[in-house]
């Protein structure tokens, strides 16, 4: 087996290749993504960037308590995030968990959300400590009730042993179940990989075992989605990308909160990956509440006055 | 060896803004200059932004439902303790006073005192609220009927220049459980940062009373405009300016006061507002 001609899946020839890779210069990576955080964005860019990040909103359900009816209501304000206005852009996707797959992607197809794909997260999320049968099935329920894209998560307790054969592996047949049916995305956890080597290696791993997308965290640990690491990552994929000519997506989620955080995502991924990742093929963003603050943003600029949580909904 | 003494340099205090129980700068950086009657340099206040008002907002909203749902009795005994911090540096406040405005050092303590029983006068109708505001209504039917005062939300404050006023729109517009952003303009600025460093040390709960040093007139028509604030207090407002003011805060029906200064509990019911409520009577 050779993937991308650059390993042949064997433990030692992913050992080879990640160790290869050079160190993360931290405090170099941290005072870049500083820097990029500082950008002002005003009027016409920051009105184009509001919508594009409502665009690229994963719009995320992962509670323990989640009934129909709120993924339902979810589903609604994924097609029409703002129901007074409908120049507002439907979001990138629905995230829930695998046993709501099915009523979301009914809804979405009954209220005109057809070409909203439906995200499941699978293999055992968030832990991702289960057999790889386990693994296997949940991710084939999931893509059989109608998902569109699996977000998976890696083995962090083997990947941080050195076991990357076995991480390696795991994506690889999570990969062969998804198949044409679904988009995978892999999750790192990247709060619990401690170190930008970590997430560095962890890229180019999913990468190389056949990720479409590869996303920071389960936004079950802080912290998650922090400017520096989501930049080590979009390095990697513009990096793979000069390597394979393939562009591997890149969906930053958890504590992106407000329309300056969004904005600032969007700063690092132009000046990082550059602008063929500003699209929602190619860049998502997990949130749940950030979808709100940029509606009130938006409010914001169409009336000239500071909007209220009020005129938005609870979710 | 003969020592000789050297002259101790002052230390002088960064005046900064008063938002979700701490002091952060002004967002913009910017500063404006105190000065006394007689045009010597007396502070730097910060210049407070749009920005900086809309994070007070944020703080005001978010401090609501706690202030709001603590108990009377809990509210009172705060304010109370405000009024125990503010007998404490009375002399402060009344020097910088003195310092700002045009009055002698004798007429600023007599307006700290007066402040001071103006607070302990609010911080007593804490308790006393529900006994003036609500009440059963008798019906035409087989139902109780209550009207229950609840505070408005979050209120902000346009503050006149003196510290007797300042002190009294605060006291009216918390006292009931709302939040309050306070916009405090020119020499005022001095003693009302002296009485955020009185309140951050008097278990008052972070984002209760947040106090924004500045221009009134760059600021006030934000707050009137901004949706998450129910009600103003432009006291301090001149006449000719408040009708563009009301116009602006009509998009959410707030309300929009200006007050005489007179002592009365009809100026706390002014931020209030009252719940009915229902009750079938049970057989």
């Amino acid at each position: 087996m050779s993937f991308y001609g650059l390993v042949d899946g064997s433990e030692k020839s992913l050992k080879t290749f990640l160790g290869q890779l050079s160190g993360v210069d931290q405090v170099g990576a941290d005072a870049r993504a500083a820097m990029l955080g500082t950008r002002s964005i005003k009027t016409t860019s920051k009105r184009w960037a509001i919508d594009m990040a409502i665009s690229m909103v994963d719009l995320t359900t992962l509670e323990g308590a989640d009934t129909p009816g709120k993924v339902r209501a979810l589903c609604s304000k994924a097609v029409r995030p703002d129901p007074t206005d409908s120049t507002v852009p439907s979001v990138g996707a629905i995230c829930v968990y695998n046993d709501m797959v099915a009523i979301a992607r009914t809804q979405l197809d009954a209220i005109g959300g057809k070409n909203i794909p439906v995200a499941a997260v699978s293999t055992a999320f968030p832990s991702g400590r289960a057999s790889m049968e386990v693994k296997i099935q949940d991710t084939q329920d999931a893509i059989n009730a109608g998902a569109a894209e699996i977000d998976m998560v890696i083995d962090r307790g083997a990947f941080l042993a050195g076991n990357y054969g076995l991480v390696f592996d795991e994506i690889v047949k999570i990969r062969e179940v998804c198949g044409d049916r679904a988009h995978l995305k892999v999750i790192f956890e990247t709060g619990e990989l401690v170190t930008y080597d970590n997430v560095r290696k962890a890229s180019y791993l999913a990468m190389l075992a056949g990720a479409d997308f590869i996303k920071t965290s389960t936004g079950k640990v802080a912290p998650a989605a922090t400017p520096p690491v989501v930049l080590v990552m979009l390095e990697a994929v513009r990096d793979f990308y000069s390597m394979t000519q393939r562009r591997i997506g890149v969906k930053p989620a958890g504590g992106i909160r407000t329309t300056k955080d969004a904005m600032k995502q969007l700063v690092l991924v132009k000046e990082t990956a550059g602008e063929e990742w500003l699209t929602p093929q190619l860049f998502r963003i997990g949130a749940s509440a950030l979808l709100n603050d940029l509606l009130m943003q938006r409010m914001k600029i169409a009336d000239g006055y500071y909007a209220s949580p009020n005129y938005v909904t609870i979710d | 060896m003969a020592t000789k003494k050297i002259a101790r340099v002052e230390v002088k205090k960064t005046y900064k803004l008063f938002i979700n129980g701490a002091f952060p700068r002004s967002e913009s950086g910017r500063v404006f200059e105190v000065t006394s009657r007689k045009g010597e340099f007396i502070a730097n206040p910060s210049l407070a932004s749009r920005k900086d008002l809309r994070d007070a907002v944020t703080a005001a909203r978010a401090a609501h439902s706690g202030w709001s749902k603590a108990t009377a009795y809990n509210r009172g005994q705060i304010l109370y303790r405000i009024a125990e911090m503010l007998e404490g540096r009375s002399e402060q406040f009344a020097s910088e006073i003195a310092l700002t405005s045009d009055v002698t050092p004798l007429k600023a303590a007599a307006i700290v005192s007066e402040s001071i029983d103006r607070w302990v006068w609010y911080a007593g109708w804490s308790d006393k609220l529900q006994a003036i505001s609500g009440g059963t209504n008798p019906v035409a039917g087989p139902y109780f009927n209550f009207s229950i005062a609840e505070p408005q939300g979050v209120i902000a404050i346009a503050s006149s220049p003196s510290f007797l006023t300042f002190i009294d729109a605060i006291a009216a517009a918390v006292v009931s459980g709302n939040t309050t952003i306070v916009l405090v303009p020119g020499g005022l600025s001095v003693p009302a940062m002296s009485f955020a460093e009185v309140l951050a040390t008097s278990d008052l709960p972070a984002g209760v009373i947040n106090i924004l040093t500045g221009s009134l007139d760059e600021l006030a028509p934000w707050a009137a405009s901004h949706m998450d604030i129910d009600g103003f207090d432009i006291s301090g407002i001149e006449k000719k300016r408040r009708g563009a003011l009301k116009e602006a805060g009509a998009e959410n029906l707030k309300r929009i006061h200006a007050f005489d200064g007179k002592l009365s509990p009809t100026r706390i019911q002014a931020f209030m507002e009252s719940k009915t409520v229902w009750h079938t009577v049970g057989v």
